[in-house]
């Protein structure tokens, strides 16, 4: 548990850690340290240099705007989890941050680096899909925003260049209409997301508007399930009815596996989570 | 006023919980130097050469040394084993590996350097030729034809082949019997994970010649012992060992390790003190694991649901090489525990001890006796079930009776006391049993999650060992105590016991005992262990013997200040022995109530004595070495309540209710402590631990990212009661409490999740009981349609 050698920068604006950024490809930057640090001190990760964008407080808060949330980079799991904003405007962002380790990962462990990592049994990335999430970016040239669905292209790698910072996350805000549920099946050890299923549904008039459902987890990259949200749209989205699209629309190709949990197992976990959050978030619908 | 049986706090945790603890690793010294230990990264490898050019010219780096240099610096290199059975294929193990490594983790070399960054750095860069072979990892397939050896000079991967008991009564028995119940069960295995890794820091001193080495140890005479005999050849004299504070062991700091052999090398090589420190990864591959058990057993009933036969045959590895105490968990701790709280009139248990290219296995918390109640506990609900008894009907019908003790077992074993069924009965009343049932039966009507009970009614013997059971198993060795008690001239005592506390509280207990004999406050009371150079030779502590075996030398030794006290106070007071009496701290006389000394007014005169008589001695100290009778036999009722999603296989522990009888009591709050931490572990071991190793001998479960330990969010409030049968041997009457949570647990949770599942005809599971394992076998149930 003793990493290699590696410099320490402290940097004191965004400007100075693109800088810094620029000037040395193997550096990485370091906020919580929550994720970058473990695979030091494995040194699986050597690093020449870490740029700590820690104290960078414009990367910190959340703000709601019209009808959307934004969540700064440098935000903690807690401060996400704790958030009144969230809690009223798009809960199952906060429900998840909650899931994720313990209270002292929590209290370090950023939005922003979680998202970066893009470590595929996290408990954000497939919110942040199944909300339809922004992920704004800044790097030298300016800034530029990548659609959650676009930013995560394979196991612990995203759309981030090497030369960026992910700045910011924005989520929708859902209305009384829409109900959203995060559940997790949790890895007894490490605690991270064996599966974990986001599921968002819109009720109107007793028919479900839309739903849509995103794994972590189950697979290298956030799952998105879009053919169960498809099949509930327009119908009564009843137990039945998410038990009938579940069922005929879940399709896991390439699930991951490991010694705790086989692909197919999970890919069955998944089918059985996918139908209990559907139905906590249809409920929690307020139509 | 009784100090003895109440729950004062712990006297050590003030320091432990402001961080003014001193542990291995809070040592330092100006020249330290720190060591990184190359690793084998295959299981079974022939071993070529060793460029250690580039470690050596690394920054900082001050030496690197491998079996070479353990040869030519004329060490004897070797680490021992300190158990013999009859028969064992005793096999060499060097503290560096000479030209074959047989297990990852296997030491190659040693870098040393200024700071422990350098020294893992350079570590690094010792370039190692290995010509990987094939591995085998399973306990029984060791032995299959054309399985890698892993010593030349064991064939077949024999370590052992042991039995106990009578097979040819035990024959006579099933031929007799009316229902055969057999089952196939893995006992899988554990990695101890104390909070406090394994450290060593050695400090050869070449102007004295003498060695002193700190070290996380649970016994520092026998690891002084053992470094002497096998691994360092220095006069016992010239080593010292010292335990600091030691975060936990379960066990596994018991053993002698190469590490502490090659540190201690190093720093007699470089003449400078040398620390290591085991890093997660390395505790994980190189602490002795547990358990690992193969077995297929057997239990007989007649007619009336008696017990007629048990038999037993296992299939343990001992890992790579036989570590310390290794061939005695399976055997001695193991098949002496057949018999459970039953009356069986034939037993017979055999054991195959086989080599694997595993980290060695040795003893950890309850070591071979979790693995017995498990074959035996798993045994009697499964017997039940079949018979259609109650499953504590069947164990009722067949425990031993109040009024046939001493009971002697067919296998070893006298147990000396006990009375089971009050504990049982207790338990059911905790549980409200009848209500379950009904509960049970409302939810398998109305599906969804299960609900399953389990029983556990366990017996251990712990207080290891009388010697002489343990030399007629062959043992060479005795696990006998040691206490010195001296009084200091003002009254206050100082106890030394080679009892070596690592997180079990006998600063607070053993003082407890001192204070209520002596009539005078804890506080006056002073327990020095954990240093060779200031405590006589001591066996250490682990087997649940604390209380009952080192307890008793200090009990012991007490009554011998006590009658020494009453032969100075008589010389002062003038009157004859025979009429002092000691009482509430006072010396007094018979008929002369005005007549009296306090502990205080003799100790001072025992250190003053200036007008002895020629027969009387000065000062006030005793020393005993207790050597207990029998082993002591606690027993209780464990009963776990489960809820099991039949959808997704996930069990939730609900309930956990358990009547102990550990005999009397020092202290409660330690006793419940102790409780709740094996319980933890049992727990754990049924539903989370295990470790995984794949077909070439790589650990799968080498973090506590894959490993995973119970947490508390996980577990219950344990519910927790008592009855009190005192052991009649020993003179506290204690039984010993350390392992029992972690012997009585395992089964009791693995019958929970059986009994919920029984509508679908599953008889067994393998622990851990994983989601995915559960699932596949109400998977496998509803394929076959029994439901």
């Amino acid at each position: 548990m003793y990493p290699a050698n590696f410099d320490y920068h402290r940097a004191g604006s965004v400007a100075e850690a693109l800088d810094l950024l620029g000037q040395n490809e193997d550096a990485k930057l370091i906020a919580g340290g929550h994720s970058l640090l473990p695979m030091m001190k494995l040194r699986l990760a050597q690093p020449s240099q870490l740029i700590d964008i820690g104290g960078l407080s414009d990367l910190k808060g959340i703000s709601a705007g019209e009808g959307s949330i934004r969540i700064g980079a440098l935000t903690t799991h807690a401060e996400i989890a704790a958030s009144a904003e969230l809690a009223e405007g798009c809960a199952i962002v906060a429900e998840a941050a909650a899931e994720i380790g313990d209270p002292q990962v929590r209290n370090r462990g950023t939005i922003g680096g979680n998202l970066s990592h893009a470590d595929p049994a996290s408990d954000l990335p497939g919110v942040v899909l199944a909300l339809g999430g922004t992920i704004e970016i800044v790097g030298k040239g300016g800034g530029r925003s990548v659609a959650a669905a676009d930013f995560f292209v394979d196991l612990l790698t995203t759309a981030l260049g090497e030369d960026e910072i992910l700045a910011a996350v924005t989520v929708p805000t859902l209305g009384a209409g829409t109900g959203s549920a995060y559940l997790k099946f949790e890895h007894p050890a490490s605690g991270y997301a064996v599966v974990g299923a986001a599921a968002i549904v819109t009720m109107s008039g007793g028919s479900c508007e839309s739903a849509s459902l995103c794994f972590n987890g189950v697979t290298a990259t956030p799952l998105s399930a879009d053919a169960v949200g498809g099949a509930l749209a327009g119908g009564s989205a009843d137990d039945a009815a998410i038990d009938a699209a579940v069922d005929s629309n879940l399709s896991v190709d390439d699930p991951l596996s490991d010694v705790f949990a086989s692909g197919d197992y999970r890919a069955h976990i998944a089918g059985v989570y996918a139908k209990r959050a559907l139905r906590e978030a249809r409920g929690r619908a307020r139509s | 006023m009784a100090v003895l049986g109440t729950s004062i706090r712990r006297r050590e945790d003030p320091a432990l919980i402001t961080g003014k603890g001193r542990y291995t690793d809070d040592f330092s010294s100006p020249t330290m130097l720190h060591a990184a230990i190359v690793r084998s990264p295959y299981a079974h490898a022939r071993l070529g050469a060793i460029d250690t050019s580039a470690a050596a010219a690394a920054p900082g780096v001050v030496g690197v040394f491998t079996a070479k240099d353990v040869e030519a610096a004329g060490l004897p290199g070797m680490v021992p084993v300190g158990w013999l059975l009859p028969d064992l294929k005793v096999v060499a193990h060097p503290i560096l590996a000479i030209d074959t490594v047989r297990h990852v983790g296997d030491g190659v070399a040693v870098v040393v350097a200024e700071d422990r960054y350098q020294a893992r750095d350079a570590a690094e860069l010792v370039d190692v030729e290995y010509e990987p072979f094939d591995a085998v990892t399973d306990p029984a397939g060791a032995t299959a034809e054309g399985a890698p050896l892993v010593h030349a000079d064991a064939p077949s991967n024999v370590a052992f082949d042991f039995e106990l008991g009578d097979s040819e009564s035990t024959e006579a028995g099933f031929a007799s019997a009316t229902q055969v119940t057999e089952i196939e069960l893995r006992n899988q295995r554990l990695i101890p994970h104390a909070i406090e890794p394994r450290a060593t820091i050695a400090d050869y001193d070449s102007s004295t010649g003498k060695l002193t080495v700190r070290m996380t140890t649970q016994n520092p005479h026998v690891h002084r012992l053992l470094m002497v005999l096998a691994s360092l050849g220095l006069p016992e004299h010239k080593i010292r060992v010292i335990a600091p504070e030691v975060g936990g062991g379960f066990g596994s700091k018991i053993h002698h390790y190469a590490d502490e052999a090659i540190v201690a090398m190093c720093s007699m090589q470089l003449g400078r003190p040398v620390k290591w420190i085991a890093t997660r990864g390395e505790t994980n591959l190189t602490d002795a694991h547990g358990r690992d058990h193969v077995t297929k057993a057997a239990i007989a009933l007649d007619a009336d649901h008696k017990i007629v036969g048990l038999r037993v045959d296992t299939y343990a590895t001992m890992g790579a090489y036989l570590s310390t105490f290794a061939p005695s968990v399976p055997t001695f701790l193991y098949a002496t525990l057949m018999s459970g709280q039953y009356d069986i009139p034939a037993i017979h248990c055999h054991v195959v001890g086989t080599f694997t290219h595993t980290t060695p296995v040795d003893a950890y918390r309850g070591a071979g006796r979790p693995e017995a109640t498990f074959v035996v506990e798993r045994l009697m609900e499964e017997a039940a079930k079949e018979a259609g008894l109650d499953p504590t009907e069947l164990r009722r019908k067949n425990f031993v009776q109040p009024d046939q003790f001493p009971y002697q077992t067919q296998v070893a074993l006298e147990y000396d006391s006990g009375n089971y069924e009050p504990a049982l009965d207790r338990a059911l009343e905790m549980v409200g049993y009848d209500d379950f049932r009904s509960q049970q039966s409302a939810r398998r009507a109305g599906g969804g999650k299960q609900l399953g009970i389990g029983f556990s009614t366990y017996i251990e013997a712990c207080g290891l060992a009388p010697s002489a059971v343990a030399g007629s198993l062959g043992a060479q060795a005795g696990l006998w105590e040691s206490a010195e008690v001296r009084v200091n001239p003002t009254g206050t005592v100082t106890v030394y016991t080679g009892s070596s506390a690592h997180g079990q509280g006998h600063h607070t207990t053993f003082s407890q005992i001192v204070a209520e004999k002596l009539g005078i406050d804890v506080d006056a009371v002073e327990v020095i262990h954990g240093d060779t150079d200031a405590v006589q030779f001591g066996m250490g502590t682990y087997g649940s013997r604390s209380a009952a075996v080192g307890g008793s030398a200090i009990w012991l030794s007490v009554d011998k200040i006590i009658e020494k006290g009453r032969r100075i106070a008589a010389h002062l007071l003038e009157a004859a022995v025979e009429d002092v009496e000691f009482a509430d701290g006072q010396f007094g006389v018979k008929g002369a109530p005005d007549k009296s000394l306090g502990l205080a007014d003799v100790s001072l005169q025992a250190y003053l004595a200036h007008n002895y008589p020629a027969d009387l001695e000065p000062g006030l100290v005793a020393t005993t070495f207790y050597d207990p009778a029998n082993f002591t036999y606690p027993f209780g009722a464990h009963i776990a309540i489960v809820e099991v999603d039949t959808e997704t296989g996930e069990v939730e522990l609900v309930r956990y209710v358990a009547c102990d009888d550990v005999g009397n009591v020092i202290n409660p709050m330690i006793v419940d402590g102790q409780l709740h931490g094996g319980l933890a572990q049992g727990i754990g071991q049924a539903l989370w631990e295990g470790a995984v190793y794949d077909d070439s001998g790589q650990l799968l479960t080498g973090s506590l990212m894959d490993y995973a330990m119970p947490r508390a969010h996980r577990l219950v409030n344990f519910e927790l009661d008592r009855t009190t049968t005192p052991c009649p041997h020993n003179p506290l009457g204690v039984k010993g409490v350390g392992e029992a949570g972690a012997i009585a647990s395992p089964p009791a949770v693995v019958n929970a999740v059986v009994d919920a599942l029984s509508p679908y005809g599953i008889r067994n599971i393998d622990m851990p009981l994983t989601p995915e394992k559960v699932w596949r076998a109400i998977a496998a149930a509803n394929g076959e349609g029994s439901e």
